[in-house]
């Protein structure tokens, strides 16, 4: 089943990359090539599966394993809910040596009765781990057994951590919505602008920074796949008119199938930086229109454009006398990190280096173009103590980065701005680039960088008190 | 104080534990791996088990941690994991140049039954590259224990390692002063620092196992450094068999103790609470004991200001129901602390059944998590709930504030320099969970009534018992009725 599943995710000919290889390097899959031995370590599928399954908020989700993943985990996730707060608690069989040695099915199978009678959810997600998928618990029987006996939804969420990375995980998360949730339920109030975003999370509730637009607009969400989701809705989610797919290519086999199966339209988009905030706006009014929406949708959303755009351009430079001639260190991915350089440049801040590790032919075209051709500018990775040092050196003053270099930068008593996933504050939409600009300026403009950076009395470079 | 007999420990009935209240083991023993000098810690499983716990540490510190992993997937866990265990070892001495590498099993890895330790003699062999690095490996399964398990098991295996044994024919001439001490998981970082200047007044020179004071106390080096950096080091891991004593921390320290002095012959000593005013003396009075001094002033001041601290402290804990969770160990000296000050306790939750369990002055002992916690506080109408943090959400649905303790602390700052033992320790506990019930009270109470008792026994002078003069210091507002 898990092989079956895994040979038919990795094969996905939505995406760009995996249609470039050749026959054998796409047998390969994309992930497996992972990681080696020593290396610091990502998440495993089920993290992926739990992250991209996690925010369907009305659901109980319950994890069939030994504590390690679970009890280390749980409620670590900023995924938002604007109601229901069910998902966040955690559950798990906590499986002991004895359920190691003689199966665990039977814990399981009184689990999700337990849960069922305690907190009666639309619907159950079950997650499988290492142990239990080593010892051949078989979680997708155990499951199909209770669905029937208790009359509601338990869904077998096949992705053990050591099948893969996290974002295989994400994959089969999208699988097993295909497969057990879309398209169960009909919704009876279906129109041509409601819209799934596909590998949205609404993580640190990011999404309400665009759903403002939206309703202005007119446009509905339907389901977020799955941010702050409810199970019905995701149930019934093959009636939207269009699918904005987010975040890559994780979910893209939802997308791709939902296509299939309903004729759904989806196109890729982001809500970060302002140019793909338009784009994917103007994307999702074309097409709703195309799906029968009135075509004056179209002007409406350009006009929403034109104002948020010189609202936001606005705002930005009115940070300009604080942050220009700052020097940032921008140590991301490199997916559209030209965005946030051109927003950086517009309030005058210089972008000493870029990372482009993961960028795309175009994403690293567009920034060396807003880095006038420095290409020595754009790098790779930087090794952590080259980071440190440059750093310590003054060579930037501040870092945008995700955290695993938090630690570099704040040691090296540096201003830093987490940008990637575990951050606490939003950056979506219009205002979530104002937002991150807004931050920058408190992190870099803390007068506690004077103090930390100074030399204590016993120093050899300690140069007296102010007067 | 109420007397309770032995606890009566229930076992866990339910199939599904809700809100876990546990850690795993594998993550205690890197916890402790991280109290080592220049170590790098490294999980044998899959790399989702060291993601999650490295994050928690992250949240918790808030400080970088340097786990590996061997990166086990299905098929090497079937073919077995020497190979990978070999490859991180080799990369991981390369690269970060660590004295010693730890490595602990996981779940995946035990369900196979792999022994990893007798293999590395013969991977040191075969690779020159770990010629200046030690290792060593402790058996942690995630489905047996909890972190306090997993912890005592990476000491063990330290001590196993590193400790020379005894040479009958000719044993170490004792260091006059040297003492062990074997650290628990419910020590935090501050504590340690406390129990090093405890130790330093009564002349002793204290060689801790292991030291999270050293790496894990949020300084800032000179330098980038991938390991962790500071700790206890191997070259004091080997000294430990000329001490004159060993003092273990926790019960769950017995063990790693007992296998020290079959070692070592050192004789060691058991102290089971070093929190609240009992635990204290004995401790006092032990270290009185092997150093040959008296307890110095500086202690007896402290007991004082702990008793006044309870004097005053005691209006408020009196009758208040408490319910708590957390690890054995820690429960105790918690449990002890608010039992001695006479609030109650219906229900105390903990991971793993222990002889420690026993001593816990609570009505009911269950083993169980943060579920049986909430609705143990609800059936009881509890004050006040105490665990780690993720008890906040019992406590934002039941309105009960929440008193965090133990690990995992990530909504707060500076919990690794929280202390709990030694009277200055337990005398900041009692004040900061007695400002708590206050800040409970309700307001009428607060201007007129036990918030004031304190003041009531020494100067009984206006109607309410509150003198004008004293006013702007103990902040009564009600300056029209005095
Ligand atoms: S790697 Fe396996 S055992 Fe570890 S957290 Fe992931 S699912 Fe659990």
């Amino acid at each position: 089943m898990l092989k079956q599943k895994l040979a038919d995710v990795f094969n996905e000919p939505g995406c760009e990359k995996n249609q470039a290889k050749s026959d054998k390097d796409r047998k390969k899959g994309c992930t497996v090539k992972g990681l080696t031995p020593g290396a610091a370590a990502g998440g495993c599928a089920f993290d992926g599966a739990k992250i991209a399954l996690q925010p369907v908020v009305d659901a109980a989700h319950i994890v069939h394993g030994p504590i390690a993943c679970e009890g280390n985990a749980w409620d670590n996730r900023h995924a938002a809910s604007s109601g229901p707060e069910l998902y966040r608690m955690g559950f798990t069989t906590d499986m002991s040596e004895l359920d190691v040695i003689y199966g665990g099915e039977k814990k399981l199978w009184k689990a999700i009765k337990e849960v069922i009678a305690k907190y009666d959810p639309p619907a159950i997600f079950v997650y499988q781990t290492c142990v239990p998928a080593l010892i051949g618990d078989d979680v997708i029987k155990v499951c199909a057994t209770a669905a029937e006996k208790f009359g509601k939804p338990v869904i077998p969420v096949n992705a053990p951590g050591f099948a893969g990375s996290k974002n295989l995980g994400n994959k089969l998360a999208g699988e097993t919505l295909l497969d057990y949730v879309i398209g169960t339920e009909e919704p009876d109030d279906a129109r041509p602008t409601d819209i799934n975003l596909i590998g949205e999370y609404n993580l640190v509730g990011e999404l309400w920074q665009i759903t403002p637009l939206f309703d202005e607009l007119g446009i509905r969400i339907r389901a977020g796949i799955t941010g702050d989701a409810r199970y019905h809705d995701v149930a019934c989610s093959h009636r939207a008119a269009v699918n904005m797919l987010l975040c890559g290519q994780a979910m893209m086999n939802v997308a791709r199938k939902m296509e299939e199966r309903w004729g759904i339209p989806y196109f890729e988009g982001s809500f970060y930086g302002i140019e793909d905030t338009s784009a994917s706006l103007r994307t999702i009014a074309r097409l709703c229109v195309q799906q029968g929406a009135d075509a004056d949708l179209i002007e409406r959303t350009e006009a929403l454009i034109a104002r948020e755009e010189a609202r936001c351009w606005e705002r930005i430079r009115s940070f300009t006398p604080r942050l220009q001639g700052k020097k940032v260190l921008l140590y991301t991915g490199g997916h559209k990190s030209w965005s946030v350089i051109s927003a950086l440049q517009e309030m005058g801040m210089e972008v000493v280096k870029s990372s482009v590790r993961k960028a795309t032919d175009s994403d690293k075209s567009k920034a060396l173009e807003l880095m006038d051709g420095d290409a020595e500018a754009l790098v790779g990775a930087i090794p952590n103590p080259e980071m440190y040092r440059m750093l310590r050196a003054g060579e930037a003053d501040i870092m945008l980065s995700g955290g695993r270099t938090q630690f570099v930068a704040l040691k090296a008593r540096t201003a830093w701005l987490d940008i990637n996933q575990e951050r606490n504050y939003a950056y979506a939409g219009y205002d979530g680039m104002v937002e991150l600009v807004r931050q920058m300026d408190k992190a870099v403009n803390n007068p506690v960088w004077q103090r930390v950076r100074r030399p204590a009395p016993w120093d050899a470079d300690f140069t007296g008190f102010d007067a | 104080m109420t007397i309770y007999p032995p606890a009566n420990v229930l076992v866990q009935k339910k199939a599904c534990s809700v809100n876990p209240l546990k850690s795993s083991a594998p993550l205690g023993a890197a916890m402790a791996f991280m109290g080592m000098d220049r170590c790098q810690p490294l999980f044998h499983g899959s790399q989702g088990c060291t993601a999650f716990g490295l994050v928690l540490l992250v949240r918790h510190f808030k400080e970088a941690i340097p786990f590996q992993t061997t990166a086990m997937n299905e098929i090497t866990t079937i073919l077995g994991g020497i190979d990978n265990v070999e490859q991180a070892l080799v990369n991981v001495a390369k690269r970060a140049k660590p004295a010693l590498i730890g490595i602990c099993s996981t779940g995946l890895t035990e369900t196979r039954g792999e022994d990893v330790a007798p293999e590395l003699r013969l991977i040191r062999q075969r690779n020159p590259e770990l010629q200046n690095t030690a290792v060593v490996y402790a058996s942690t399964p995630d489905y047996v224990g909890g972190m306090q398990e997993g912890w005592a098991k990476a000491v063990s295996a330290i001590i196993e390692a590193f400790v020379p044994a005894r040479n009958q024919a000719a044993p170490l001439t004792p260091i006059r002063g040297q003492v062990n001490i074997l650290a628990g998981v419910h020590l935090t970082a501050g504590d340690l620092e406390e129990l090093r200047e405890i130790t330093d007044a009564f002349g002793l020179e204290a060689i801790i196992l292991p030291d999270l004071s050293g790496s894990l106390d949020g300084h800032v080096p000179d330098t980038y450094c991938g390991t962790s950096y500071g700790g206890t080091s191997l070259e004091d891991v080997a000294c430990m068999g000329a001490s004159v004593a060993t003092l273990a921390f926790g019960e769950h320290m017995r063990k790693p103790a007992e296998d020290l002095e079959a070692k070592t012959g050192v004789p060691s000593r058991l102290v089971l609470n070093a929190t609240g005013i009992e635990g204290c003396d004995r401790l006092m009075v032990m270290l009185s004991e092997i150093s040959g001094r008296p307890i110095p002033p500086r202690f007896r001041r402290q007991r004082s200001q702990l008793v006044d601290a309870m004097l005053d402290a005691h209006f408020h804990f009196g009758g208040k129901t408490v319910v708590m969770a957390a690890e054995p160990d820690l429960l105790l000296a918690y449990s002890t602390l608010f039992n001695d000050l006479g609030a109650v306790i219906p229900l105390a939750v903990s991971t793993v059944s222990t002889p420690s369990l026993q001593r816990v002055p609570a009505a009911t002992v269950q083993i169980g998590d943060l579920e049986d916690l909430e609705l143990g506080a609800k059936e009881h109408h509890a004050d006040l709930l105490v665990t780690h943090s993720h008890g906040r959400q019992a406590s934002a649905r039941t309105g009960i504030p929440l008193y965090r303790v133990g690990f995992p602390q990530f909504d707060r700052l500076g919990s690794a320099h929280r202390a709990t033992l030694g009277y200055r320790a337990s005398r900041d506990i009692v004040f900061e969970v007695g400002n708590l019930f206050i800040e409970a009270m309700p307001n009428h109470l607060l201007r007129h009534g036990h918030d004031e008792h304190g003041d009531h026994s020494v100067h009984h002078e206006g109607a309410c018992g509150c003198p004008g003069t004293l006013e702007a210091s103990h902040g009564c507002s009600h300056s029209a009725s005095c």
